[in-house]
């Protein structure tokens, strides 16, 4: 996640001298003018817009920037919610067989099919979806959900607005800005101009207060939240199902952390009536299965998604699939697949169960600070309130004075500062040393 | 059982199949004589008539897509395929149509990514996120393997899921104001990326083209490499070679030519670069052998055709330093980000396959399993020209684009398929500069090529 560092150059014959673009050159490089040829061709002012790199690669430079001024310094990595623990064997090993079977003639694979493989969409289908109407047809495997963000995103077009919680996991604002979608970015508030966001804080319960929402085409819903770790109710998520049905608006419904959820709250935006006309729900291997590297991920598009023209969305989305990918490595499906057999299914809820426990240190630890915390009960994030505080300061004052990196509320969305996200993931020893160090300095 | 019925209400041009593939469809199945392993037959989605009465959402359909004509075109063939299959279960169907690579992938590599799995279940060997650049250990490797003495670096090179994949993440760094050029006939990625992110015109039925893309046309009668004073500029020039479908390899002079029209003309060449290492003659394998494509090209690649990773999904797109937007930007800027916003890495374990591919043992490996379809393209031009064909390609590329004169290149994809079970490709697939030739792509156990040979003599005798 380290990007190199470029150089800006003087284009010939234009000589055009640039000015210092430190919002776009977000890393502190020396900017070399150096003279080369320009092509003439112009570029993206959807890119243009977007103020400062991808979130998390900015929080790897920061660690990687306090790394060489301390470089005695043991960093503890609760930023980027990267899992740590060991995939269990059962899967491994399925992956590994089926990697041996490519060398053979009978268990070679090429192309697959671009949808995913239909024993691992049956089987997303039993254990997901099962009484909620979701046939395996409607299931597109992929290598990961940000992966799918950005091709629904294709898919939808330029033409559309869209709604996302503040804070949201930004690659739904970034993805939207660069398909053309955001509109002007309004430099004082760091909104967007087209973009709808739905504050969510301790006051509405983690949710958005849905009278206060002007339609948009699109809206994006996390849940269990990422940052907040909130789990949207049965009531909460039948409201959006209603308020998307009223307005005509399709939901996408980000899933990836349903696996964590300890109370019940559902799983899925299709355990609500309704919810196959008005929504499409992405989710993913990552945090199930200790996948974020080897990539695995699916959405679901029900057939009784329309346009309004009546055109079946999931006909235009395997369009793209089909012409934009190529499917999810067949490696990757195979232990797809074995996460879902009993077995693996079994074993990954050890793992779960082993950041949850994370979680609850992590909880009890702040909280015996006096801090209020929220979150940490149905994710593996914990939101952590510093009032009347800037996020990206609380960011590198605890990065400095514990060496442990977090994730300020800022890069989730331009509507607020005073909260921290903390990621479970880690190694148990972190975990209790991260708490032993927030004790002292907090 | 029946297929899921075509809804699209956009319009469908004569000369494509009037059938939209499945959306389960599992028909990338190779072996010959086992039937298709898994049709999912999709029930039938609302027809037209329930389509009224049922819930719509206010969301209008993205017009880009609308624009397109057919399903993409190898689940086409694919589905024809199927269909064919349906009506004939008992045939022996030979696939020479989508190039799906058909023979084992060689030990050393499958050894690497096996180790690299059971690494996983371990503290030591687990790892999480890794750079959405690519491992640094197979961005050198690349790097040194392919660019050697060219100027390209490590951080040059971004390792994706695969050129199909990389092609539309650079449509989504260009964005909907460039436009393009491709040659005709080409590879269809890139006119259907171009059509999906905004950059074309409606599709124009007499001429089989769509608006606003500059079609190079490439023709027996001009080697295959495009005349560029008749070109107009265009922001963005995609070019294949060694070519998917013709075979055709650029030399060193025409390539010398486009990077000299690029530069005139400011333009960025898209150099997809997948079948490299397919080249027999002496021709540039990069499109960075030549001076100056720094400041003007960006290469795509694959380890798709090499390693027989079309199903481990491995790849590769090289973004130089030097090349830069009309402000002065640098597109890999732009591209990282994309790669950093849209994307999350290539799979670790098809990393670790990769690194194990360009071993000394690993490329020798895949030498030898080049050579094994070089030689099958051997065999199937030996038949078409000894059947009085006209045969093009097949000497720097595993694709052999043979010539029916005044036909229509789906009708001859039909008759082949009725009369001999073998599936081809139909050039016009590939833009109305691919009709009357027919793509025999040469992926196959040797038995089944041979197999198709002996039924293609026995139709044109």
């Amino acid at each position: 996640m380290y990007y190199s560092q470029f150089l800006s150059r003087v284009c010939m014959p234009h000589a055009v001298l640039l000015q210092p673009k430190e919002s776009w050159n977000s890393s502190k490089s020396n900017d070399e003018i150096i003279v080369g040829h320009c092509t003439k061709v112009p570029r993206n002012s959807n890119l243009e817009k977007l103020r400062s790199g991808y979130l998390f690669p900015e929080i790897s430079r920061h660690e990687s920037e306090h790394l060489q001024k301390n470089p005695d310094a043991s960093l503890i990595r609760l930023g980027i919610g990267d899992t740590t623990q060991p995939i269990p064997d059962t899967i491994t090993l399925a992956m590994a067989e089926q990697v041996r079977g490519l060398s053979t003639i009978q268990g070679y694979r090429g192309y697959g099919a671009e949808q995913g493989n239909m024993a691992l969409r049956k089987a997303i289908a039993g254990k997901f979806y099962q009484d909620m109407g979701i046939k395996a047809n409607e299931i597109f495997v992929s290598d990961g959900a940000q992966c799918d963000i950005s091709r629904l995103q294709m898919l939808l077009g330029s033409n559309v607005t869209v709604a996302v919680q503040d804070p949201s996991f930004p690659a739904y604002i970034d993805s939207s800005v660069v398909v053309g979608q955001a509109g002007e970015l309004e430099e004082e508030t760091g909104k967007y101009g087209n973009i709808i966001y739905m504050n969510c804080g301790p006051e509405n319960d983690f949710f958005p207060d849905l009278s206060t929402i002007p339609r948009t085409d699109i809206i994006f819903l996390c849940s269990p939240n990422n940052p907040t770790g909130h789990a949207a109710s049965w009531q909460q998520l039948k409201q959006l199902v209603e308020f998307a049905e009223a307005n005509g608006s399709i939901i996408v419904h980000d899933s990836a952390y349903a696996a964590y959820i300890r109370d019940g709250s559902p799983r899925s935006i299709f355990a609500i009536p309704g919810a196959k006309e008005v929504a499409i729900e992405i989710s993913s291997f990552s945090k199930f299965a200790g996948f974020t590297g080897v990539r695995l991920g699916w959405t679901v598009v029900p057939e009784e998604l329309l346009y309004s023209n009546g055109f079946p969305v999931i006909k235009d989305f395997n369009r793209i699939v089909c012409t934009c990918f190529n499917g999810a490595s067949n490696i990757a499906q195979a232990g797809g697949l074995a996460c879902l057999s009993t077995d693996g299914y079994h074993d990954l809820c050890k793992v779960i169960d082993y950041y949850m426990e994370n979680a609850k240190i992590l909880v009890d630890g702040f909280t015996s600070l006096g801090w209020k915390v929220y979150g940490g009960k149905n994710a593996p994030y914990i939101w952590v309130h510093f009032p009347g505080m800037s996020s990206w300061n609380v960011f590198a004052e605890i990065l400095k004075k514990t060496n442990i990196v977090t994730v300020p509320r800022r890069g989730f969305g331009p509507a607020g500062e005073e909260y921290i996200r903390v990621s479970a993931f880690g190694q148990r020893q972190n975990i209790l040393e991260a708490i032993r160090r927030l004790n002292s300095f907090l | 059982m029946s297929l899921m019925n075509n809804l699209s209400t956009s319009m469908i041009s004569s000369s494509s199949s009037t059938f939209f593939a499945p959306t389960s469809f599992n028909s990338r199945t190779q072996s010959v004589s086992v039937p298709l392993k898994s049709i999912n037959i999709v029930k039938c989605v609302a027809t037209p008539q329930e389509q009224q009465n049922a819930y719509k959402t206010k969301v209008s359909r993205n017009a880009n897509i609308a624009k397109l004509q057919a399903g993409y075109l190898f689940p086409e063939v694919a589905r024809r395929r199927a269909a064919h299959l349906l009506k004939y279960p008992n045939a022996q169907v030979i696939s020479l149509g989508i190039g799906d690579t058909t023979e084992p992938i060689p030990d050393v590599i499958t050894s690497a990514m096996a180790k690299r799995s059971h690494a996983l279940s371990t503290l030591e060997g687990y790892s999480g996120y890794g750079a959405e650049q690519g491992e640094k250990a197979l961005r050198a490797a690349l790097a040194s393997t392919f660019y050697r003495n060219l100027g390209i670096e490590d951080d040059d090179i971004f390792v994706s899921d695969g050129a199909k994949c990389d092609i539309s993440r650079l449509q989504v760094v260009f964005g909907s104001n460039v436009t393009m050029a491709v040659q005709d006939p080409s590879y269809p990625a890139y006119v259907d990326s171009s059509v999906i992110m905004g950059q074309t015109g409606q599709f124009q039925k007499d001429v089989e083209k769509y608006g606003n893309i500059e079609y190079m046309r490439c023709t027996p009668e001009n080697g295959f490499f495009p005349d560029l004073s008749k070109v107009a500029r265009t922001d963005i020039i995609f070019f294949c070679s060694p070519n998917n479908p013709t075979g055709a390899a650029a030399t060193r002079e025409q390539l010398t030519r486009l990077v000299k029209f690029a530069k005139d003309n400011g333009s960025i060449i898209v150099y997809d670069s997948a079948y490299a290492m397919y080249m027999s003659d002496d021709n540039p394998r990069s499109i960075f052998e030549i001076p100056g494509a720094k400041e003007v090209a960006i290469e795509t690649a694959s380890f798709s055709k090499y390693a027989g990773f079309t199903g481990v999904r491995l790849g590769w797109t090289v973004i130089p330093k030097q090349l830069l937007f009309s402000d002065g930007f640098p597109v890999a800027k732009d591209f990282n980000r994309i790669v950093c916003t849209c994307f999350n890495g290539a799979s670790n374990i098809a990393q670790a396959g990769g690194l194990a591919c360009l071993s000394s043992e690993g490329l020798e490996a895949m030498q030898e399993v080049i050579g094994f379809y070089k030689e099958n393209t051997k065999i199937i031009v030996e038949t078409f020209n000894s059947l009085g064909f006209k045969v093009y390609g097949g000497k720097n590329a595993p694709y052999v684009w043979v010539h029916f004169p005044g036909r229509s290149s789906w009708d001859v994809f039909s008759e082949i398929l009725e009369k001999t079970h073998i599936v081809t490709t139909p050039g016009s697939g590939f833009g109305p500069g691919g009709e009357g030739f027919i793509r025999v792509s040469a992926f196959g156990h040797r038995e089944n090529v041979l197999e198709a040979c002996r039924r293609f003599k026995q139709l044109y005798n």
